[in-house]
């Protein structure tokens, strides 16, 4: 079959590999419809995630359908249509059955190796990496998928492909990130990142009573589709004084949710930004916390912090005095996937809101690679790139 | 009184050695011109014999080392989410044992309270003569079941072998831990979570390969990647 394998930094193909076979009793094989590449998968292609193996498929936002399922497997059946959740889960330790799916106790068959980094491995996930398990991804023309009688989400045929993939990752990812704000009606949100997550964590705030919401970002196309599309208030961080302006267009208050859709790669020009990207450089840091640390800074008192954007190291310089001074809530993590994928098809299904709008490029799964590049370097205005084998 | 901290083979050593350097260094001193480098092998010597005859060494106490002890311990738990009459169920039915304890083996079984303990010892000619036992606790707020494992056994070179089969790698406690974990995966998720034989875009043939050649394609990727118990060593991330 046909796969986007990585080799290195900034070095990512399309090979012809093996195709994947049952491995467990509750196991499935999906034959890929769509897939996509998320913001994240960047990470791996600028090379800031270790234990990478050359030839590792990526991808971790795919739907399909079941071609295959193993011994254990009966809620499941060939022919299935089903979008799969990024974070692998058992559905039956303690924290499945709580909801932090993403904390899954059982899914990561290199636990060891995380608990050295961590403390606690969380669970696995698919193309990201060996520390979170060494998962072939779904950017290839089938999936493995551990677990599948929890992960497999049906999908009804008056939703089409385009519009049910992002239930994998993103929309549940901007859903929660929305959510982690603990919002109120009324409330103003600041989102830093108008990537597909921030945009979909502007919509998502608006489904959860905020009444306004302010994108920050420095791409234009990515400013305007939060305003066409998301209905947001926009500032250009490229412009600076971001912080002020924030306490201006909320009268002097600060928003009371902020949310970090940005990450570990943030841009920034000011002195500690570029202090972040000198030590990254020397390995003194492996994080840049440059909306990190506006974001604490802008928040109003006693407000919440969100913090979908991935962190995988260490960062330096994180302003704890004013995030305890503000008495400021925060919350972060991977998706809990699993929990969202029913109440947000729902929402689909009722037309309430549909996920397609983010895409702006489609490929071949065979220019995967051109893809990952037109991504990368926000090519055309891009913001969103689908796969189809 | 001082505690012993050297075992009987080295004591033996000890007493061997020292009266052997008494020796030289008494003929030594009285030697002219060699009293005082003498004197020092006798002093040496008399430390020895010392040590031996008291089975205790200022040194190791000073660096911390006791070789005098009755073995290694162990203990590792890990909580399941479970009742402890499942794990326990799970634990006794012997056919389950190789699937995640791979070093109890030859054992029996000299003490058992159903759904609370179950203590063994190694049998004649196991490979490592230890004994051991698994205790069975609630866990709080409906988290399950506490697992606790004890281990007592002999390395075979003793506490000095333990100290160096450490250093390359091989930790009893990590051993165990891994144990515990396939338990857990077993009796929870009722698999152990691998990676194993999927596809991947390399030949893997066990070493680290490099980039694969423009315009080469792979046919077959490996049936074992690596072991899923095992990670893999870093990769080192390229230069920025």
């Amino acid at each position: 079959m046909r796969a986007l394998c990585w080799y290195g930094k900034n070095d990512v193909r399309v090979e012809t590999v093996p195709e994947p076979k049952i491995l467990n009793p509750r196991d499935a094989i999906i034959k890929t419809t769509l897939s996509a590449i998320c913001g994240s998968d960047l990470h791996l292609l600028h090379g800031y995630i270790p234990m990478m193996k050359p030839g590792d498929i990526l991808g971790h936002e795919f739907m399909g359908e079941v071609l295959e399922v193993g011994t254990e497997v009966t809620n499941l059946k060939k022919g299935d249509r089903v979008v799969v959740p990024f974070t692998i889960a058992c559905g039956r330790c303690w924290f499945c059955q709580n909801g932090l799916t993403s904390l899954c106790d059982n899914s990561n068959p290199n636990s060891q190796a995380a608990e050295k980094l961590y403390g606690y491995s969380a669970s696995g996930l698919f193309g990201y990496s060996h520390i979170f398990g060494g998962y072939a991804g779904g950017q290839a023309q089938y999936v493995r998928v551990p677990f599948s009688d929890t992960a497999c989400q049906k999908v009804p045929e008056s939703v089409n492909d385009e519009q049910a993939l992002f239930l994998s990752d993103i929309f549940p990812t901007g859903y929660m990130a929305a959510e982690n704000c603990n919002i109120h009606p009324g409330d103003t949100m600041a989102i830093w990142g108008c990537g597909p997550v921030g945009q979909f964590a502007i919509k998502s705030a608006f489904l959860l009573g905020a009444e306004r919401v302010i994108a920050i970002d420095e791409v234009p196309e990515r400013l305007e589709m939060a305003r066409k599309q998301g209905k947001a208030e926009t500032l250009d961080s490229g412009e600076g004084e971001v912080v002020e302006k924030l306490k201006e267009m909320t009268g002097g208050r600060g928003p009371d949710g902020c949310i970090d859709a940005v990450g570990m790669e943030a841009h920034g020009t000011s002195v500690e930004a570029l202090y972040d990207y000198a030590k990254q450089a020397v390995r003194l840091e492996t994080d840049r916390p440059h909306v990190l640390r506006q974001a604490i800074q802008a928040c109003r008192k006693g407000g919440n912090l969100s913090v979908p954007g991935v962190y995988g190291g260490v960062i330096d310089k994180f302003p704890i005095g004013a995030a305890f001074s503000k008495g400021l809530t925060l919350r972060m993590g991977q998706t809990n996937v699993h929990r969202y994928m029913k109440p947000l098809l729902d929402r689909i299904e009722k037309g309430e809101i549909d996920p397609s709008f983010v895409i702006t490029d489609r490929y071949g799964l065979d220019c995967a690679a051109e893809a990952y590049k037109t991504f990368d370097k926000h090519e055309r205005g891009c913001i969103k790139c689908v796969l189809r084998p | 009184m001082e505690l012993e901290n050297v075992n009987q083979m080295e004591r033996i050593a000890s007493v061997i050695a020292g009266t052997a350097l008494s020796f030289f260094g008494l003929r030594q001193a009285l030697a002219k011109h060699q009293a005082a480098a003498g004197a020092g092998l006798t002093l040496a010597g008399a430390a020895l014999i010392r040590r031996g005859v008291t089975g205790y060494c200022d040194l190791y106490r000073a660096c911390g080392v006791n070789t005098a002890g009755e073995g290694i311990r162990v203990d590792r738990s890990i909580t399941i989410h479970a009742s402890r009459e499942a794990v326990y169920g799970f634990w006794r039915n012997l056919e389950n044992l190789p699937r995640f304890m791979k070093h109890v083996q030859c054992v029996e079984v000299i003490n058992e309270v159903p759904n609370e303990l179950i203590a063994w010892r190694s049998l004649p000619g196991a490979p490592v003569k230890h004994t051991g036992s698994v205790r069975l606790e609630h866990a709080t707020a409906g988290r399950g079941t506490t697992v606790t494992v004890e281990l007592q056994y002999d390395q075979p070179a003793g506490p000095v072998g333990a100290w160096i089969a450490k250093l390359w790698g091989k930790r009893p406690e990590r051993e165990i831990e891994l144990e515990l974990r396939r338990l857990k995966n077993m009796v929870e998720a009722g698999e152990i979570p691998t990676n194993q034989g999927q596809p991947a875009g390399r030949v893997d043939d066990g070493s680290q390969q490099g980039k694969a050649k423009q315009g080469e394609r792979v046919q077959h990727a490996s049936e074992a990647s690596f072991p899923a118990s095992d990670p893999p060593s870093y990769t080192h991330v390229n230069e920025l």
